[in-house]
C-alpha cells in the first residue's frame, strides 16, 4: 500500500542515508579553506583563500589539468562517431548475432575498470604500442563509446522509423533526410552522451593508471597528492574543479535527457 | 477510362526467407479510382502498398507506376506519397514545416513552401494551426496534417496506410466522407490499405481482398459483398453464413460451398416453412438484430430489421429466402 506520509523512521535513516553520501563532499569544499595544511583537522582552526592562489601557482597542476582535458575531449570525439554509428545499426537493422553484439558494447561498462584497465595494459604491450596521450584516450574511449551509445540507441528507438521513411517518401535524398529529421531528433541525446561520457572521462582513474604512461591526469595527481603531506589544501581546491568539470556537464546531460526514457550513462 | 493505369502488379512477390508476404499478385488499379486493399494483418495488403511505395523491393514480377516500371527507382523519386499509419509526422517541425518539408527538400524557396503549405492546410481545414508543434494536435488533427503534407508534392498516386485506424468511431465516419470528397475533387488515384470490411466497402470505388499474400478476389464493393468467389472472402466481407457443401445442397442449391447473407434470411411462422428450427442466440445491432437459428448441420444467422418482433430464444421459428441468395463459390479458405 502507497500512502503520502512515511513513518518519521523511515524519514529519519534517509536523511542520514543522504547525509552520509553528500556531508563528506561539503568537508572537501571547507578544507579548501582551512589554514591547517598537513591534517584534516576538524573543525578547521581558521579559513583562508590563501590555496586557490597557491594552486594557481603551482607548476605541476597545469600540465595535469591540460592532459585531463585533452584526454576527455579526444574520448568523448571518438565515443561521439563511434557511438551513433553503433546506435544507428542496433536501432535500424536487424542482422545475425545482434543481440549478442548490444551485449558486447555494453561490456566495458559492466566490467570492473581493473579489468578493463589490465587487458588494455596487456594489449598494448603486446601490440607493441608505448604508452602515451593516446593510450589513455583509447581506454577511455571503451567506456565513453558505451554512454554516447546508450543515449543515442534510446532516442533512435524512440524516433518511430517512420520519420525517416516519410523523409523519404517526400523526396529527401539520403542526406537530407540526415540533416533534416535524424540530426534534429537525435541532437540533445548526442550532447547529453557526449557530457556524461566527458565528466566520467575526466575523473577516470582506474584504467588511466593502467594505461598512462609517465604522463598524469588531474585525478591521478590528486591521488599521489595525498600520500604527500605538503600544501594538503590545494588539493581539496583541485578538487573542487574537478567536481565541477564533472558535475556540471551531468547536470546539463540530465536535464536535456529527462524528457525522454535515455539510460542516462551511470555506473563507471 | 485512361488506358494507362495508375498501378500495374504483374506476378509480384515479395518474400522474406520463408515467409511469402506477397505471392504472386496480378493487380490494375485504374487511374483516378478511390482503391482499396483489404484483409487481415499479415495478409500482404501492406507490404503491397510499401511496393508501390518503394520501401519494399519485389523478389519477382514487375510493378508499374502510371506505366514506368518502378523497379530500380528508390521511394524519394517516385511520384507517389504516403500517409502513414502513426501519421509519422516530424515532432521537431511546425506543422507549417512539416506540410512544406516534400517543396522544402526539393529546393522551392522559403516564401512560396510556406505559402502553399499554408493553401494545404486550408485544404483538409486546418487553417491557423500551421504554428503549433505536431504533438499539441489532437489524433484527427495530425492525420490531416499527414495528408496535407503528403498532397503538397501534388502526387498522381496517393498511399493511405490504415488511415483511419487511430481514430474513435464519429470521426472516422467523417473522415470517410471527407476522404472521399477529397479524392473526387483532386481527381487522383487514392490507394488505402485496411483491415475493416466496412470501410473498404464504403469508400472504394474497387477493392482487392487479400489472404495469406494472394488476392482471394477483385471488384466493386458491390460484387464483393454480394458474390464472395471464395469462403476466405464471405467469412472476412461482412458476416456472411458459410454453408457447407452437403447443407446447400438439402437448401436447394448445388452441392458446393455456398454463402447466404443474413439480410437474404427472412423470419416466417414455422408452421409450414421448409427451414424451421430453435431460435439460439439473439444480438442487438442497433439498425437491426442478428437472430441465430439452429438447423439440421448448421447454424444461419438472420438480420432482423428493427421493428420487426423478435422471437424468443428456444421459441421455434421458419426460415425462407429468394433461392437466387444462395451464393455457391469455391471452397478454398
Amino acid at each position: 500500500m502507497h500512502s503520502d506520509r512515511a513513518p518519521l523512521s523511515l524519514k529519519v535513516a534517509a536523511g542520514a542515508g543522504l547525509l552520509f553520501l553528500h556531508l563528506p563532499i561539503l568537508l572537501i569544499f571547507l578544507y579548501a579553506f582551512t589554514t591547517e595544511e598537513r591534517s584534516y583537522q576538524f573543525p578547521p582552526p581558521g579559513l583562508t583563500l590563501k590555496w586557490f592562489a597557491v594552486a594557481w601557482d603551482r607548476p605541476d597542476i597545469w600540465p595535469a589539468l591540460r592532459l585531463s582535458l585533452a584526454v576527455a575531449a579526444l574520448a568523448t570525439l571518438i565515443a561521439m562517431v563511434l557511438g551513433t554509428l553503433v546506435a544507428a545499426a542496433m536501432a535500424q537493422s536487424r542482422f545475425f548475432g545482434r543481440d549478442q553484439i548490444s551485449l558486447l558494447i555494453l561490456l566495458p561498462i559492466a566490467l570492473p575498470g581493473v579489468i578493463t584497465g589490465m587487458s588494455l595494459r596487456s594489449a598494448f604491450s603486446v601490440l607493441d604500442i608505448p604508452f602515451s596521450t593516446l593510450t589513455i584516450v583509447l581506454g577511455h574511449a571503451t567506456f565513453c563509446i558505451v554512454i554516447v551509445y546508450n543515449n543515442a540507441v534510446a532516442r533512435f528507438r524512440r524516433l518511430s522509423g517512420g520519420i525517416l521513411e516519410a523523409s523519404a517518401d517526400l523526396g529527401a535524398t539520403g542526406f537530407q533526410t540526415f540533416r533534416h529529421v535524424l540530426l534534429p531528433n537525435l541532437g540533445s541525446a548526442l550532447l547529453a552522451g557526449g557530457m556524461l561520457a566527458f565528466a566520467l572521462s575526466f575523473d577516470e582513474v582506474i584504467v588511466t593508471t593502467f594505461t598512462a604512461g609517465q604522463q598524469q591526469t588531474l585525478p591521478i595527481w590528486m591521488l599521489e597528492e595525498l600520500v604527500r603531506p605538503r600544501q594538503r589544501p590545494v588539493t581539496n581546491v583541485v578538487a573542487i574543479v574537478v567536481f565541477l568539470a564533472t558535475v556540471i556537464p551531468i547536470l546539463i546531460g540530465y536535464s536535456l535527457t529527462r524528457h525522454g526514457s535515455e539510460t542516462a550513462g551511470a555506473g563507471k | 477510362m485512361p488506358d494507362i493505369p495508375a498501378v500495374e502488379f504483374t506476378a509480384v512477390s515479395r518474400h522474406f526467407g520463408a515467409v511469402r508476404a506477397v505471392d504472386g499478385v496480378d493487380l490494375t488499379i485504374a487511374e483516378g479510382s478511390f482503391f482499396a486493399m483489404l484483409g487481415p494483418s499479415g495478409s500482404g495488403k501492406t507490404t503491397c502498398l510499401r511496393l508501390i511505395s518503394g520501401f519494399e523491393v519485389p523478389t519477382a514480377g514487375t510493378i508499374r507506376i502510371l506505366g514506368q516500371d518502378v523497379g530500380r527507382v528508390p521511394p524519394n523519386r517516385r511520384n507517389v506519397n504516403t500517409v502513414f499509419q502513426d501519421y509519422a509526422l516530424f515532432p521537431h517541425l511546425s506543422v507549417r514545416d512539416n506540410v512544406a518539408y516534400g517543396l522544402m527538400v526539393k529546393g522551392v524557396d522559403r516564401a512560396r513552401r510556406l505559402t502553399r503549405a499554408d493553401e494545404m492546410l486550408a485544404l483538409v481545414k486546418l487553417e491557423g494551426y500551421g504554428d503549433r508543434r505536431p504533438a499539441q494536435l489532437s489524433g484527427g488533427q495530425r492525420q490531416r496534417v499527414a495528408l496535407a503534407r503528403a498532397l503538397i508534392n501534388e502526387p498522381r498516386v496517393l498511399l493511405l496506410d490504415e488511415p483511419l485506424g487511430a481514430l474513435d468511431l464519429k470521426l472516422r465516419e467523417a473522415m470517410q466522407d471527407e476522404l472521399k470528397a477529397l479524392q473526387h475533387r483532386l481527381g487522383i488515384t487514392f490507394v488505402f490499405v485496411t483491415h475493416d470490411q466496412s470501410e473498404a466497402l464504403s469508400m472504394a470505388d474497387h477493392l482487392a481482398v487479400f489472404n495469406e499474400g494472394r488476392i482471394a478476389q477483385i471488384g466493386t464493393p458491390a460484387e464483393v459483398y454480394a458474390r464472395p468467389r471464395t469462403r476466405f472472402v464471405a467469412d472476412f466481407v461482412g458476416s456472411s453464413n458459410v454453408l457447407p457443401p452437403e447443407v446447400a445442397a438439402r437448401l436447394g442449391g448445388p452441392a458446393a460451398w455456398a454463402s447466404l447473407r443474413p439480410e437474404a434470411l427472412r423470419l416466417a411462422p414455422a408452421a409450414g416453412a421448409a427451414l424451421t428450427g430453435p431460435v439460439v442466440a439473439t444480438r442487438y445491432l442497433g439498425a437491426g438484430s442478428r437472430v441465430v437459428v439452429r438447423l439440421p448441420g448448421t447454424d444461419l444467422a438472420a438480420l432482423v430489421p428493427a421493428g420487426q418482433p423478435l422471437p424468443a430464444e428456444g421459441e421455434t421459428v421458419g426460415l425462407t429466402f429468394a433461392p437466387a441468395d444462395l451464393h455457391p463459390m469455391e471452397g478454398e479458405r
